[in-house]
């Protein structure tokens, strides 16, 4: 018998809830201490095919009871956990765990990267039912009124994964706008992106509805001036890009008048500053409403 | 022996004839024929002018239930100026509507040079009278409609009627008057690609019994109502401009061609337009000869001139719905 080769997984992008290669047919080579790795290079139409997908899938999701959107995410956080060891060997393997230490940062392991990404998902899912109490209100106002301000999702939103901590980073900017029925459009880590498209896996076997999660990979300043200039998406959450990126976001997003929230020099392995509903704040749309006292 | 049995002995006649006359289409070779069409690179300035032609063949629909006069003068408006940020862009070729909102566009679209077709004849089953679907034509032309979209007799022509089935389209045409006919076959209840090229046999035939149209634009075959799945096909569509085709080869009169219902995107009407002047040739690539039934496909086209104008991706409330 002749010694069995192993089947090496091919590593797509997520749109729609399927995982097509990119329609320009593109790949870039990704070095891991396992060999190089080909994955598929995003183009700007991919790009607009997501953005497309969130489009029709936002509407429903929206629609979907706080419950039942608390419940998928947690459902991923399920399916991340079952894929634990997979997961933290490619985020090893990519030198993952060479995300700096900087200032007094804690280093993390791979094995911690996925555990704290689960934990996220997990914190994140139980706000589904809460941070409508929390970031709404009932304002007071002089006559017999009463008077609402509740929050609803800004609509289809871009999510610019960090290039260190590949998987945490993605689970950081991603599960703040989904828990608010948000459709979400993500661009994985330029450097290390095999663990999104991991991730995209868990989603797709989550029970997330085609379309509401869109996982990109590919080069993110390439995608960054369309995903800037696009005006089918509403909002932009980004952690750590680089000042001339950061530049790139502002001027795009003055075409459509996007809400931007870019998240600067984020410890992301601290649970006090990453798993907040501050960080929903900025992806939801506040809608004040006046209803009469009684009728 | 009653007449009746002369008379079903010639209607045999006839239509086994017309069996006869039409060829037989290859279904396969059809469907790859069409596949074909959809492989060509079309890039930058001619896919701008793709783009700008297919948008000037256009026939504006809407055909609901829900329609009102309100709807109607939007979509007029849209007609007459697509885009208002790129008042460069032709107008379309018409707007499609039932006959109680004829009035309405024709008041909107006046001196616009913007058609307005009308859906006729018990649109789109067709289960009426004849007498009931010739009065529903002759009105909708007195309301003053440029062109009407009838429905054939789907019913008689699977049963193998098809003198009856021309005998209306005769009739109808008449009741036309100086309004063009466009012949809608209906071809997702046609069954086979076989009926569908005798239904455009016999729907041009019985046209040009009555007399072909050559100035201002020609009467045309159609392929369906849009309320039936599935609509418009590549094949269905090739099989449809062969005929027209062959019958001008044979008889120089020109037949005009409005695929309609499916065809949603900008590539797909350019594949469709390659298909046209791959079949017919470059004179067929006017609105008096080609035309595209379709509502959601004006905005598809304009999105897309939109990107190769400011590089931009637009968003679905930067245009208007249609």
């Amino acid at each position: 018998m002749s010694e069995r080769m192993t089947v090496l997984k091919t590593y797509k992008l997520f749109i729609d809830g399927k995982f097509p290669r990119s329609e320009s047919g593109r790949s870039m080579e990704v070095r891991t201490n396992a060999g190089d790795v080909h994955l598929c290079r995003a183009s700007r139409k991919d790009l607009r095919d997501a953005v497309e997908a969130a489009r029709r899938a936002q509407p429903g999701w929206a629609r979907a009871t706080a419950y039942l959107r608390g419940q998928i995410l947690y459902r991923v956080a399920e399916m991340v956990e079952g894929k634990r060891r997979e997961l933290a060997e490619a985020i090893a393997a990519t030198g993952g765990k060479s995300a700096k230490a900087a200032k007094g940062r804690k280093t993390l392991s791979p094995e911690q990267e996925v555990t704290l990404a689960i934990d996220r998902l997990v914190h994140f899912a139980g706000w589904a039912d809460k941070y409508a109490q929390v970031l709404g209100c009932n304002n007071p106002v002089a006559g017999p009124y009463y008077n609402f301000t509740v929050p609803e999702p800004m609509g289809v939103v871009a999510a610019l994964a960090p290039d260190d901590r590949p998987l945490l980073g993605l689970v950081s900017v991603l599960a703040p706008a989904v828990v608010s029925g948000n459709a979400v459009v993500a661009v994985a880590s330029s450097t290390h992106p095999i663990p999104a498209a991991i991730f995209a896996e868990a989603c797709a076997t989550g029970d997330v509805p085609g379309g509401v999660v869109n996982i990109l990979t590919g080069d993110r300043s390439e995608l960054l001036p369309f995903v800037a200039s696009h005006r089918d998406i509403d909002g932009v959450i980004a952690i750590n890009l680089s000042a001339a990126e950061g530049a790139t976001l502002r001027k795009g997003v003055a075409e459509n008048l996007k809400r931007v929230s870019i998240h600067e020099g984020v410890d992301l392995a601290d649970k006090n500053t990453c798993e907040h509903p501050w960080w929903i704040e900025p992806l939801v749309e506040m809608k004040t409403m006046w209803h009469p006292a009684s009728v | 022996m009653g007449w009746w049995c002369e008379g079903g002995a010639a209607r045999r006649a006839l239509e086994s004839k017309m069996r006869t006359d039409s060829p037989r289409v290859d279904s396969v070779m059809a469907g790859e024929r069409a596949a074909s069409f959809t492989k060509r690179s079309i890039k930058s300035s001619a896919k701008a002018s793709g783009l700008r032609l297919a948008l000037s063949m256009v026939d504006l629909t809407t055909l609901e239930g829900k329609d009102s006069p309100e709807k109607a003068r939007s979509l007029c408006g849209k007609a007459m100026v697509p885009d208002p940020e790129d008042r460069t862009l032709p107008k379309v070729a018409a707007v499609c509507v039932y006959p109680n909102l004829v009035r309405e566009c024709v008041t909107a679209l006046r001196g616009s040079g913007v058609k307005v077709a009308s859906v006729a004849t018990g649109f789109p089953s067709g289960q009426y009278p004849l007498e009931v679907r010739l009065e529903d034509v002759r009105r909708a032309v007195e309301a003053g409609a440029d062109e009407i979209d009838m429905v054939i007799n789907r019913g008689a022509f699977l049963a193998g009627r098809y003198d009856e089935v021309a005998e209306e389209i005769r009739q109808t045409k008449v009741a036309c008057g100086r309004a063009h006919l466009k012949v809608i076959l209906e071809t997702g209840e046609l069954e086979t690609l076989d009926n569908v090229r005798r239904a455009s046999d016999l729907a041009i035939r019985a046209m040009s019994e009555v007399g072909v149209r050559h100035e201002h634009g020609a009467d045309f075959i159609k392929t369906s109502t849009g309320k039936v799945q599935p609509a418009a096909t590549m094949p269905v569509t090739l099989v449809m401009l062969e005929a027209i085709r062959d019958w001008y080869e044979r008889t120089g009169e020109r037949v005009g061609m409005k695929p309609a219902g499916g065809i949603r995107t900008a590539k797909q009407a350019l594949h469709y337009l390659v298909m046209v002047k791959e079949t017919l040739g470059d004179e067929w690539l006017t609105p008096d000869l080609f035309r595209f039934g379709a509502s959601a496909l004006c905005n598809d086209i304009l999105r897309q001139l939109r990107w190769m104008r400011t590089g931009v991706y637009a968003s679905g409330y930067d245009q208007s719905e249609s």
